[in-house]
C-alpha cells in the first residue's frame, strides 16, 4: 500500500469483498477455547501477584514494622480474598500448564481427552486451592 | 542479522520452505528458544510448588523473627530462589507472548517488550536481595 499514489487508489464503492476469517464472536464457545482465555488471565494475575511475593520477602529481610504492615494487609479482609485469588491463580495455572505439556508431549489430542485435562485442571485448581486454605487455617495461619 | 546457512560447505537440500528460509529464526530472532524456556521453567516451578507451598504454611502466623530465621536457612533459600529465578524468567516469555500478540504498534510493542523485561528483572532481583539478606542475616 505504501507510495501508491492517489490515482490508483480504487474508489471505496470498488472495494473487492473479500471472505473475512471468523472473528471470535462466530464459533460456538467450547471449554478448551475458554480455558484458554483463563490460562492467560491467570498468568497476567500471576505477573502482578508477583509484588506481593516480593514485598513480603522485602518486608522480612526489613524489620518487624515493615513485616507488620504485609501481615495487616494480608489479614484483613481484601488482602485474604487477594491471597486466595492469588492461589487459585496459581494451582489452576499449574494445572492448567500440565495440561499443555501433556500436549506438548503429544498426548490427549482426542475430544474427549482434551476435555476431560480440561476439566481436571478447572476442578483441580478449585480443589487445591480450597485444600491449601483449608490446612492453613487448620494449622493457625488465620489468625 | 545471522543467516547460518548462507554460507559453508554446500548443504544438503533443506526441508525448510523458501519463506522460511527468509524469516529465519522468526519475527524475534530467537526461534524457539523461548517457547524451550517456558517450558523448562514451567516444569521447574512445578517440581518446585509443593516445596514452596510447605515453605508458605510454615511462616503462617509467625512474626518477622520467626519468619526471618525460617526465611534464611539454605535449604528454604535455595528453594525459594530457584522460583523466583525460574517465575521471572517464565513471567517474562508469557507476558511477552500476550504483548506480541496484541499490541500491533510497533513503537508501544518495543516499549512494552522493554518495561517487561525491566518488571520482571526488577522483581526477581528485589526478592533475590531479600532472601540473600535474609541468610546471610545482617
Amino acid at each position: 500500500m505504501l507510495g501508491r499514489n492517489k490515482h490508483q487508489k480504487p474508489p471505496m464503492t470498488a472495494r473487492i469483498e473479500r471472505p473475512l476469517s471468523p472473528h471470535i464472536q462466530t464459533y460456538r464457545w467450547t471449554l478448551t477455547m475458554a480455558l484458554s482465555i483463563v490460562h492467560r488471565a491467570t498468568g497476567i494475575a500471576l505477573y502482578v501477584g508477583t509484588l506481593l511475593l516480593a514485598w513480603w520477602l522485602i518486608a522480612a529481610a526489613s524489620g518487624p514494622t515493615a513485616y507488620a504492615h504485609v501481615q495487616a494487609f494480608t489479614g484483613s479482609i481484601i488482602g485474604r480474598l487477594i491471597v486466595f485469588g492469588y492461589t487459585w491463580a496459581l494451582m489452576h495455572h499449574m494445572l492448567s500448564g500440565i495440561r499443555h505439556f501433556v500436549w506438548d508431549l503429544g498426548y490427549g489430542f482426542k475430544a474427549n481427552e482434551r476435555e476431560a485435562l480440561t476439566w481436571g485442571a478447572l476442578i483441580g485448581g478449585v480443589v487445591l486451592t480450597v485444600l491449601i486454605w483449608i490446612i492453613a487455617y487448620a494449622i493457625g495461619g488465620g489468625r | 542479522m545471522s543467516y547460518t546457512e548462507s554460507h559453508g560447505a554446500p548443504k544438503p537440500p533443506s526441508m525448510r520452505t523458501p519463506l522460511g528460509r527468509v524469516r529465519n529464526l522468526g519475527a524475534a530472532h530467537s526461534g524457539t528458544s523461548d517457547f524451550w524456556r517456558q517450558r523448562i521453567t514451567g516444569v521447574a516451578m512445578t517440581l518446585l510448588m509443593i516445596p514452596v507451598v510447605v515453605i508458605v504454611m510454615m511462616l503462617l502466623g509467625r512474626n518477622q523473627a520467626g519468619a526471618a530465621q525460617i526465611l534464611g536457612s539454605l535449604p528454604i533459600a535455595v528453594i525459594l530462589l530457584l522460583f523466583i529465578f525460574a517465575s521471572a524468567w517464565h513471567m517474562k516469555i508469557g507476558m511477552q507472548v500476550v504483548i506480541e500478540d496484541y499490541v500491533h504498534n510497533e513503537k508501544l510493542k518495543l516499549t512494552a517488550i522493554m518495561l517487561n523485561n525491566f518488571f520482571s528483572i526488577a522483581v526477581a532481583l528485589a526478592s533475590t536481595y531479600a532472601i540473600l539478606k535474609l541468610s546471610s542475616g545482617v
